[in-house]
């Protein structure tokens, strides 16, 4: 079995990328190194994450220019050969921009920036990315608290694909107290596959008790587990 | 390109007087340039000069503690905290640009404040914001422009500093229609920088090239140093192109590639382009050392096409350097910046000196010498008459005796809790990203915010804080209040108090009585730092926040950092068990003045009295007795007694956990009226809670600093009760409190 072997993207403008690297490497102790965004080639990386951000300052729609970064290309290589990507906030948006998740993250209901604690509930726990969740002796959806942060998080999609998300048990989270106007409270989702997940909170903002909640160390571990 | 002729009338319209125009003269030996014309008014206005401040705040300490490079002497001051590695931190206005264009106006103050701490290389790790605007809930008076200001300028500084990735902690926000034509936004940024990877804002070295970096120069922002060196008016409006308009995306990547750059070793100095552009950084960057800078203006890129010398020279285009590179190594910054996709282009030579030349399509078009356009060289230096101001007699000639006593005092408390100078201002930090980085550990609403720094056991608690009412009531001790407040914040969080910047906005300093205000708070904030060792970094000066309708109140906003040595000796502002004690400690015996207080404004829409009383060494003691308790692990809250007095600080403790409130059951003994005693703000103390185990040692680590301990009672129910008249359920309060603003806003 190959171990993870992290990849954090560094686009322009990326801003958490330095979040998602001290997180994996330095509270997790993974493998991880940066990408830049020129290169055309993810190396030996088998875990891509997509960080937060304003790639390219978002100045065009969220995402609409990073999708066409060189690295994106063979991310989209990696992410159709089964490979594991997750993107964060910004890094959903690119993933939808790019066309590896449906949908799309349209400005808050609110047109305002929103950075809080949410409660999130993980509606699917039989997936790489929430596996370690699955501790729970309630049964029931379990919880996490976990941070927010963005201008654009308001996810859409058509009615088909909606029903498709649902049928095939896509959706991984959803908000308790939707902060963004989201349908039907869509936080994250995942391919049809299951190997590339997007959402719009900060599991790697949540992996401390000192910041505040360590709720998303988890997710990082599901995903550790499931590559080892 | 033809340049309009140069006349004393013109330079009046510059800003200029005739004495400065002759000066001119003299200095040149000739009549100057149009071009030379525009770079002495940029330089010699108040923004960039400090012609009428600078013999005053060279009464400030401006040394000593941990102070690695002080006041003036670099874009940043630059404090020691151990480990190899230093904090640089400063704050600034950006008044006027968000008076006229609230949303750029607030964006370009964070990007500017930004640049000054990464250009020494320091990386920010923080900013924050003092704001003051006029009422948004008046009934007298149309608040829709003032919600517009707030409106946007909060979403000016959250898309800048969201954008950037630096998370925004905090500051104050107060409302005042004092500040309804002229509102204030100061800019405060902190940031981290090792010993030996500071940059310097000096040109050495003949021959050694000189770059500018980052974005195009366009036409935004001319004139803005002058702009701001004048009171707002009607004709204000026109002058909106005045204001530049800010690029974040540019400046994270200039943030990156200026760290890169300065790594590399091949920088000699560095300064950041905010007022006055190129003229003020090839000017400040040659005077430094001695030098002179040849420039040649057909190099720099240009944003828009025909751009005059006289444009180019006071563009303050956002996102530029100017940067001295060791001759040889150019190459090694332009792989940096072709990295990052940005300008990296040579326009000149650092020269013997002393003169800045300027050549543009072959022709001189200035050349002066670098030392007579500067602070600190042959810029005018001036002394402004003072006088006392009349109003003072007067609004301290107050007898509070004869005001009615309210008969509900819950209805007071709710009203407090929900008035905008008191109220959680959730609704702004909401719109920051307060998190980003992964090291805010205590995020703004309590006392300081607290930002750690990771590979440390160490965290910086940071905070600002200034009471403009007091300091319009009394100048001298609101503007030791601001300092001592600030020192309190950072205390509760058990940071000890390192060193201070200061932001003072005034009105205009040709009026007497404006003046005698800058100068009895400058002696306040000196007095303040001197005993509480903590030394002025380094700050602005902004005069002229007035219209024609208002004076703002005299407002030195300090921002105050402190540094905790082991976080987890640190302390938050809220109550964290049921049946934990809860004691009043320091100025336990204070007067019960209620002068300038927020009740007598709320209660009785009165301003009046003299500031709330204060005293510097029981401060001092006080702020000693923080920390300690804190190092000694013997306390679970501190939260420093301030705006509403006693009863909104012992709310807040039960509050500011919104997730985990707690309510209490105290019992203050008082002489006189209970109104004063609950809502007075006298100063020097702070409500703290501990197991009850923890007692003795709590009064013997306060005795030994001679500091007086009150136990008034315990946390613990869903009510917040204070002796029998105070009885008011968390939910009934929490609404009041978290949602007030929210309401205003959103309707």
């Amino acid at each position: 079995m190959s171990k993870a072997k992290f990849g954090v993207v560094v686009f322009p403008g990326s801003n958490c990328d330095h979040d998602a690297y001290n997180t994996l490497k330095h509270i997790l102790n993974q493998d991880t190194e940066f990408l830049w965004h020129k290169e055309s080639s993810i190396g030996d990386r088998n875990v891509i994450i997509v960080p937060g951000g304003f790639s390219y300052g978002d100045y065009l729609r969220c995402g609409a220019i990073a999708r066409f970064s060189p690295i994106m290309k063979d991310i989209v290589r990696h992410a159709s050969n089964g490979g594991v990507v997750i993107g964060i906030c910004n890094g959903f948006q690119i993933l939808c921009e790019s066309g590896l998740l449906p949908g799309a993250l349209l400005r808050n209901a609110s047109l305002k920036f929103v950075c809080k604690n949410v409660t999130l509930n993980i509606v699917n726990k039989n997936t790489i990315f929430t596996g370690a969740y699955n501790s729970s002796q309630s049964g029931g959806p379990e919880k996490m608290i976990i941070p927010v942060a963005h201008g654009d998080g308001n996810y859409i999609c058509d009615k088909d694909t909606l029903k498709s998300l649902n049928d095939n048990a896509q959706v991984v989270f959803r908000y308790e107290n939707n902060p963004n106007g989201a349908i039907d409270d869509i936080a994250g989702i995942m391919n049809k596959n299951g190997n590339v997940l997007g959402m719009m909170p900060h599991p790697e903002r949540a992996s401390e008790d000192a910041v505040g909640s360590s709720d998303g160390r988890k997710l990082f571990e599901s995903v550790i587990n499931s590559v080892n | 390109m033809h340049e309009p002729e140069v006349t004393l009338e013109l330079a009046k319209t510059f800003g200029l007087i005739e004495e400065e125009y002759n000066r001119i003269l003299d200095i040149l030996g000739r009549k100057p340039s149009y071009t030379e014309l525009g770079i002495y008014s940029v330089m010699w206005s108040e923004h960039c000069s400090y012609k009428n401040s600078i013999l005053e705040i060279k009464k400030l300490p401006r040394s000593g503690g941990r102070l690695l490079v002080g006041a003036g002497e670099e874009n940043a001051g630059l404090v020691d905290i151990g480990e190899g590695l230093a904090v640089a931190f400063k704050i600034e206005s950006h008044n006027h640009p968000s008076a006229v264009e609230p949303y750029q106006g607030a964006a370009t103050g964070v990007g500017g404040i930004l640049r000054d701490i990464f250009t020494m290389g320091a990386r920010p790790i923080a900013a924050l914001n003092s704001l003051r605007f006029g009422s948004i809930n008046s009934k007298e008076t149309d608040v829709t422009r003032t919600k517009y200001l707030f409106k946007n300028v909060v979403k000016g500084i959250g898309d800048y500093g969201n954008c950037f990735g630096v998370p925004t902690v905090g500051g104050e926000i107060y409302f005042d229609e004092s500040y309804r034509d002229n509102p204030l936004v100061n800019a405060m940024a902190v940031g981290i920088v090792k010993h030996d990877e500071v940059a310097k804002a000096t040109a050495k070295g003949v021959g050694n090239p000189v770059f500018i970096v980052g974005s195009s120069t366009g036409r935004d922002g001319i004139h803005g140093a002058t702009f701001a060196s004048e009171e707002i008016s009607e004709a204000s409006e026109a002058k909106r192109p005045s204001v530049q308009v800010g690029d974040p995306f540019t400046e994270k990547l200039l943030l990156e590639a200026s760290l890169e750059l300065i790594k590399s070793g091949v920088v000699v100095g560095m300064q950041d382009m905010g007022a006055a552009g190129i003229t003020c950084s090839t000017s400040e960057m040659s005077a430094k050392d001695g030098m002179g800078m040849d420039i040649n203006l057909d190099f720099v890129p240009a944003r828009e096409e025909n751009m005059s010398a006289y444009e180019l020279m006071l563009s303050e285009s956002q996102e530029r350097m100017l940067v001295v590179i060791q001759k040889g190594k150019e190459d090694v910054a332009k792989k940096i910046f072709d990295k990052w996709d940005l300008n990296c282009v040579e326009i000149g030579t650092v020269t013997q000196g002393p003169n800045v030349k300027i050549t543009y399509h072959g022709k001189v078009m200035a050349e002066v010498p670098a030392n007579t356009l500067v602070l600190g060289g042959d810029a005018p230096v001036y002394v402004r008459e003072s006088k006392e101001p009349a109003y003072l007699k007067e609004v301290q000639n107050f007898d509070e005796s004869a005001l009615p006593e309210p008969k509900d005092l819950n209805a007071v408390l709710i009203n407090l809790l929900s008035t905008p100078n008191i109220t959680n201002k959730n609704w702004v930090y909401e719109q920051y990203d307060t998190q980003v980085r992964t090291n805010t550990v205590i995020m703004p609403g309590g006392d300081a915010s607290v930002v750690r720094i990771k590979g440390t056991k160490k965290a910086l608690a940071m905070k600002t804080d200034c009471n403009g009412r007091y300091v319009y009531l009394n100048p001298y001790r609101g503007a030791m209040a601001a300092v001592c407040e600030s020192a309190r914040n950072v205390a509760c969080t058990g940071a000890i108090p390192l060193a201070i910047t200061n932001c003072l906005n005034f009105g205009n300093p040709y009026k007497p009585e404006v003046y005698h205000q800058f100068r009895e708070a400058i002696r306040g904030i000196g007095d303040a730092c001197k005993k509480l060792d903590t030394p002025v970094t380094g700050g602005n000066v902004s005069f002229y926040n007035e219209s024609p309708d208002y004076a703002v109140y005299p407002t030195p906003t300090i921002g105050m950092v402190g540094l905790i040595e082991d976080i987890d000796n640190m302390v938050t502002s809220y109550f964290k068990n049921e049946g934990d004690i809860i004691a009043v400690i320091g100025n336990v015996n204070c007067s019960n003045s209620i002068g300038g207080s927020e009740y007598l404004k709320q209660q009785f829409n009165l301003v009046k009295g003299d500031a709330p009383e204060i005293d510097l060494n029981s401060e001092s003691n006080l702020i000693k007795t923080l920390v300690q308790l804190a190092n000694a692990k013997s306390i679970n809250s501190a939260h420093d007694v301030s705006d509403g007095g006693l009863a909104v600080c012992i709310a807040e403790s039960c509050m500011i956990n919104r997730t985990l409130p707690i309510g209490c059951n105290v019992n203050i003994k008082y002489a006189g009226r209970q109104d004063f005693c609950l809502f007075n703000e006298s100063h020097g103390r702070a409500v703290i809670s501990f197991d009850k185990e923890n007692e003795e040692n709590v009064k013997k680590i306060c005795s030994d600093n001679s500091i007086e301990y009150l136990n008034i009672g315990k946390t613990g129910g869903n009510s917040i009760i204070i002796n029998k008249e105070v009885n008011i359920p968390l939910e009934i309060a929490e609404d009041a409190y978290y949602n007030s603003i929210s309401k205003i806003m959103e309707n």
